[in-house]
C-alpha cells in the first residue's frame, strides 16, 4: 500500500504554555474527505490550519510531523509556506461575509491566488473564475465578479469562496464550518455544490464541523476531537453507526433532539395569557398601518398560560422582530397584543413595571447581552431590586436559589461574567430573566451560539424550568427539529407572514405548507447518502415569479405553485381543527403533494 | 462589460452625494461668515479709533467712521461685505489703506508653501510610522515609535522651534533662525529659510496622523479577511497595501485632513517665532489694529481651507468604500 496523500502525526500546538492540540495523528488517502469534528475549543480549526503551516496569534506548532505529498509542512520556512498556501492547499472560511475584503471586487479576490502565484494572466484567470462560478450555480456568472461582497447573500459568498479556493486546482482543500452561518435550506444547496466541486477537482479535503449530520453527508472519514485530543478516527459510517468512544456517543445523542411531553392542558379553556392579533411591524415611517419596510405582516396567535410556542423561520423571516414587538422594543404599526387579558401598549412607554416584570426577553447572544465587567451577583440582583425590592441578605439568598435553579455552583456569584464559558453565560442570561419572576419568557435563538451538547443542556433546563414554574414560553429558532420536539404549538414564518401554525399533534399529521415541507426536508439526517436524495423534485414550479406584497411570499421558491392562481391572487387561509396554513392548496392537495 | 460599467456607475452614484456635501459646506461657510462678522463687531474699539489714536476728538472719530462707512447699520454692512467676498473682493484694509486682496496675495503663497511642504513630508512620514507600528504591534519597533509619537504630541511647538533654532542655527550654523521670505528670494533661499518652520510643523502634525494610522491599520489587521488573504499565499506586504489600506483609508484621510487643517491658522506660533510672513500672523496683526476687513478675510480663508480638506477627506473615504459609494 502506498503512503497516504496527507499524514499528520504527533501534532502538538501550544498557546500560552498550554497544549491546545495534543499529540494528534491522522492520515487522508488521496481524493478523500476527512472530517474534524468537535465542539468549540476542541482544536479542530487549529489542527486544520496547521496543515497550511498557519497558527493564530499566540499559538505555535511545538511538535509533530505534517506531510502533504512529498512536502513536510512543519519544516517549511515562511517563503515556502507562502508559495504553498492558496496553491497546493486552500482554505474556505466559516464566514465568507467576513473573509472577503469588503472594499475589493469579488473577481479581484477570486483570481488573486492565481495571480500571486504566477499561475495565469488576468484574462485567463477571469475565464477560469467564470467557469467555476457557473459550476457552482451562481447567478449571472459573467458579471457577478464585478460586484462587492456586501451586494451578495451569505450562500452566494460561501460558493464564491469555494471558487476562490478551487481556482488553483489545489491538492488539499480545508473547509472550516463552511455552512454553519447559512440557513438550512441554503445549506443543502451549498453542500451539494461543494461535494460535487471537490469530487470533480480530485482534491483531498478536510471538513471542519460541529454538525454530525452534515459531516455524515460530506466525509469519507471522521476524526473526533475534544480539548485538543483525538478521541476516535475511522471511516465515516463506522464512527457514526458503531462509535467506540464514549464522547462520540454523547455527540451523536445530543444531535438528536429528545421528544418532550406536551404540557398538560391547563384546567379547561382558561383565558389565554398572550394573544397577538393582526400584528404588522417593521421599520421606517408608518402609513395606513404599514411601515416603509414591513418585517411582520398580519401575525396572530394565542398562547395559554404555561404553554410553549415555537417560532421557526430563516434569517429575515421576522422571527426575532416578533419577540421585539411583544417585548415592546419595536412598537407595532398595526394590530393588538393582549397580555393577561389587558392590552399591552405598543412601545415601552406606558407599560407598567408589573407588565415589564411579567414579560422577559432572553437574548440570543449572552456575550453581548451581559455586561462583562459585572459579577454574576450584580447582574442577578438588579432585577431582584428593581421588581421585587429585594436587598441585602434576602437578595443574596434569592441569587443562590436562582443559581441552584440553573444548576450552577453558588460560589460563581462573585465572579465576573467575563471569565465564564458560553454555556454558563447563557444560563446566567436565563437566570436574569427568571429573577424577575416572569409569566412569559421570550427566548430568541438562545442555543444557536452554543455547541450541540451545551445547547441541548440549555434546552433541557428551559423545558424543566417552565414546567416547574409554569412559565409560558415563546421559543424562537431556525431549527425545526428542536422546535418540534420542544414546543406545544408551532408557528412557521416566511417573509414576515405566518405560513403555517398548529399544535404539535396537528403538525405531526404530515401535511404541510410547501415552505414547512422544504424546511423539514432540509434538516440533514445522520445517515450517509441523505444529501444525494434530498430535494429531488423540489425545483421551483414558477421560477422568476413576481414577488408581490399581497401574493404568497414563497411563490418564487415554491415547488408546487399553480400558474395563474398563486401568481395572481393572495393565498387563502385554510383552517382545520388544530392547525391552519396560508396556501392555495387545500389539505387534500397538500397530502397528495407529500406523497409525490 | 463589467469593467466599463463600474466607473460610470461609481461616478453617477457619487455626484449627488458630492453635490450634497458641497452644498452643506457652502451653508457652513455662510453661517461662519455671519459669526465672523458678528464677533468681529463685538471687539472693543474700531479702525477709526485705532487709526486716529488716543488723542483724537470724538468728532474726528465720528467723521472718519462716516467716511469709511462704519456708522451704517450692521446688516447693510454685512450684505455689502458678503457680496464683496462672493465677488472675490474682501474690501480695503482700513489700516494699510490698500485692498485686502493685495495684502493677502502677498501672504497666502507663503502660507500655502509652508503648509504644502509640511504636508509633503509629514503625510508619508506619518503613514510609514503608523503602518510600521501597526504591523509590528506589541514589538520593540512599535513601542519605540509609540514613545516617539507620544513625546511629539506632548512637547509644545514653541519648545520644538526653540530647540531647532538652538541646534541648527546657533550650534551648527546650518539654517537661518529667521525666515527671510520676499518676492526676490530664489527657490534655494526660500527652501533654506523655511526649513526650520517646516520641520517644526512636521513634528507637531505627524504624531497625530501616525497614531490614527496605526489605530486604523491595526483594527483592520484583526479582520478575518486578512488571515484569508495570507492563507491564499499573498505576501504580507501585499496584504497590507492591497487589502488593508483600502479599508483603513477612510479613517486615515479624516485624521490627515484634521491635522493638515491646523497648518493654515494654527501655524501662528511657528510664524511668530521665525518671523515667517504667513497668513496667521497677518490675522493677529489685523486683530490688534482692528482692521476688520482683513481679519474677516483671513478668517474666511482659514474656514474655507478647513472645509475643503474635510470635503476632500469625505470624498476619498466614500470612493474607498464600495458600500458608501453605492448609496
Amino acid at each position: 500500500m502506498t503512503a497516504p496523500h496527507i499524514e499528520v502525526s504527533g501534532l502538538t500546538i501550544e498557546a500560552g504554555g498550554r497544549a491546545i492540540v495534543n499529540d494528534v495523528s491522522f492520515a487522508i488517502p488521496r481524493g478523500q474527505v476527512t472530517a474534524l469534528i468537535g465542539e468549540s475549543g476542541s482544536g479542530k480549526t487549529t489542527t486544520a490550519l496547521a496543515l497550511m503551516g498557519h497558527t493564530r496569534p499566540g499559538a505555535r506548532i511545538s511538535g509533530g510531523m505534517i506531510r502533504i505529498g512529498d512536502t513536510r509542512i512543519d519544516q517549511l520556512g515562511e517563503a515556502g509556506l507562502t508559495a504553498l498556501r492558496g496553491r497546493r492547499v486552500s482554505y474556505i472560511a466559516q464566514s465568507a461575509a467576513a473573509a472577503f475584503n469588503p472594499s475589493r471586487t469579488i473577481m479581484a479576490q477570486v483570481i488573486e491566488p492565481l495571480l500571486v502565484h504566477g499561475l495565469a494572466g488576468r484574462k485567463e484567470a477571469e475565464v477560469k473564475a467564470i467557469a467555476l462560478f457557473r459550476a457552482l450555480a451562481l447567478p449571472s456568472p459573467e458579471s457577478i465578479g464585478a460586484r462587492y461582497p456586501h451586494q451578495l447573500s451569505g450562500g452566494q459568498l460561501q460558493r464564491l469562496m469555494a471558487a476562490m479556493a478551487l481556482i488553483t486546482d489545489p491538492e488539499l482543500v480545508i473547509l472550516d464550518e463552511p455552512t454553519t452561518a447559512l440557513d438550512v435550506t441554503t445549506q443543502v444547496d451549498v453542500l451539494k455544490l461543494f461535494k460535487a466541486a471537490i469530487a470533480k477537482s480530485g482534491a483531498s479535503a478536510i471538513y471542519v464541523s460541529h454538525d454530525l449530520a452534515v459531516v455524515a453527508q460530506m466525509a469519507d472519514r471522521i476524526a473526533v476531537l475534544r480539548y485538543g485530543v483525538l478521541h476516535e478516527e475511522g471511516p465515516a459510517r463506522t464512527v457514526l453507526e458503531t462509535p467506540r468512544d464514549h464522547y462520540t456517543r454523547t455527540l451523536i445523542a445530543a444531535a438528536r433532539p429528545v421528544e418532550r411531553p406536551v404540557a398538560p392542558e391547563t384546567a379547561g379553556a382558561s383565558a389565554p395569557l398572550l394573544s397577538v392579533e393582526g400584528v404588522t411591524a417593521g421599520y421606517g415611517a408608518v402609513r395606513d398601518g404599514v411601515p416603509a419596510v414591513p418585517v411582520l405582516r398580519d401575525v396572530s396567535f394565542v398562547l395559554a398560560p404555561g404553554a410553549t410556542l415555537g417560532v421557526i423561520g430563516e434569517s429575515g423571516s421576522g422571527k426575532s422582530t416578533l419577540a421585539r414587538v411583544i417585548a415592546g422594543l419595536l412598537p407595532r404599526a398595526e394590530g393588538s397584543v393582549h397580555f393577561g387579558g389587558v392590552g399591552l401598549p405598543a412601545g415601552l412607554k406606558g407599560r407598567s413595571r408589573e407588565q415589564f416584570r411579567r414579560v422577559q426577553l432572553v437574548f440570543q447572544n449572552a456575550d453581548t447581552a451581559l455586561n462583562p465587567a459585572h459579577s454574576v451577583a450584580t447582574i442577578l440582583s438588579r432585577p431582584l431590586a428593581f421588581y421585587h425590592g429585594l436587598k441585602g441578605a434576602a437578595a443574596r439568598a434569592r441569587v443562590e436559589e436562582l443559581l441552584d435553579l440553573i444548576h450552577l455552583p453558588r460560589d460563581i456569584a462573585g465572579r465576573p461574567v467575563r471569565g465564564l464559558s458560553g454555556g454558563q453565560k447563557q444560563r446566567i442570561n436565563l437566570a436574569r430573566a427568571l429573577a424577575a419572576g416572569p409569566d412569559l419568557l421570550l427566548c430568541d435563538e438562545v442555543t444557536s451560539a452554543l455547541d450541540t451538547v451545551v445547547g441541548a443542556a440549555i434546552l433541557e433546563l428551559i423545558d424543566d424550568l417552565r414546567r416547574r414554574l409554569g412559565i409560558a414560553t415563546v421559543f424562537i429558532s431556525h431549527d425545526i427539529s428542536t422546535v418540534r420536539a420542544f414546543c406545544d404549538q408551532v408557528l412557521v414564518l416566511y417573509g414576515g407572514r405566518v405560513v403555517e401554525q398548529g399544535s404539535r399533534e396537528g403538525f405531526a399529521s404530515g401535511r404541510h405548507h410547501p415552505y414547512t415541507r422544504l424546511l423539514m426536508d432540509s434538516v440533514p439526517e445522520m445517515h450517509p447518502g441523505w444529501l444525494e436524495h434530498t430535494g429531488e423534485g423540489r425545483a421551483p414550479a414558477l421560477p422568476g415569479a413576481p414577488v408581490g406584497e399581497e401574493l404568497c411570499r414563497f411563490l418564487p421558491r415554491c415547488p408546487v405553485a399553480i400558474a395563474g392562481r398563486c401568481d395572481r391572487t393572495p393565498a387563502p387561509l385554510h383552517r382545520e381543527r388544530d392547525r391552519q396554513w396560508l396556501c392555495h392548496h387545500d389539505a387534500a392537495a397538500l397530502a397528495m403533494k407529500e406523497t409525490v | 462589460m463589467s469593467a466599463a460599467s463600474a466607473p460610470r456607475t461609481m461616478l453617477s452614484g457619487l455626484l449627488p452625494l458630492l453635490g450634497k456635501r458641497v452644498a452643506s459646506a457652502l451653508l457652513t461657510l455662510l453661517l461662519v461668515s455671519a459669526v465672523i462678522f458678528t464677533v468681529s463687531g463685538l471687539l472693543p474699539g474700531d479702525a477709526a479709533q485705532e487709526t486716529l489714536g488716543q488723542s483724537a476728538t470724538p468728532e474726528q472719530v465720528a467723521a472718519l467712521r462716516h467716511e469709511i462707512g462704519l456708522d451704517r447699520p450692521a446688516l447693510a454692512r454685512y450684505a455689502d461685505w458678503l457680496a464683496g467676498m462672493v465677488r472675490g473682493d474682501p474690501g480695503t484694509s482700513m489700516v494699510a489703506n490698500m485692498p485686502v486682496r493685495e495684502i493677502i496675495a502677498q501672504r497666502l503663497p507663503n502660507s500655502l508653501m509652508l503648509a504644502g511642504f509640511t504636508a509633503l513630508i509629514s503625510v508619508p512620514l506619518a503613514l510609514a510610522i503608523g503602518i510600521a507600528s501597526a504591523v509590528n504591534r506589541g514589538g520593540k519597533l512599535d513601542r519605540a515609535l509609540n514613545i516617539m509619537t507620544l513625546s511629539m504630541v506632548a512637547v509644545p511647538e514653541f519648545l520644538v522651534a526653540t530647540l531647532g533654532v538652538l541646534v541648527f542655527s546657533v550650534k551648527l550654523l546650518w539654517l537661518p533662525s529667521i525666515a527671510l521670505v520676499s518676492d526676490t528670494s530664489t527657490w534655494g533661499e526660500l527652501i533654506r529659510s523655511s526649513t526650520l518652520p517646516v520641520l517644526t510643523l512636521t513634528v507637531v502634525v505627524t504624531a497625530q496622523m501616525a497614531r490614527m494610522t496605526r489605530a486604523a491599520v491595526a483594527d483592520q489587521l484583526d479582520r478575518p479577511y486578512v488571515e484569508m488573504a495570507q492563507l491564499k499565499g499573498v505576501r504580507f506586504s501585499r496584504v497590507v497595501l492591497a487589502h488593508v489600506m483600502p479599508n483603513a483609508l477612510g479613517p486615515i484621510v479624516n485624521a490627515v485632513a484634521l491635522s493638515l487643517s491646523y497648518l493654515m491658522g494654527g501655524a501662528i506660533i511657528v510664524e511668530t517665532i521665525f518671523s515667517f510672513p504667513g497668513l496667521a500672523s497677518l490675522m493677529v496683526n489685523a486683530v490688534t489694529s482692528r482692521d476688520m476687513p482683513l481679519l474677516q478675510a483671513c478668517a474666511m480663508i482659514f474656514c474655507t481651507a478647513y472645509l475643503l480638506l474635510v470635503l476632500t477627506a469625505d470624498v476619498v473615504a466614500i470612493m474607498a468604500n464600495p458600500r458608501l459609494r453605492a448609496q
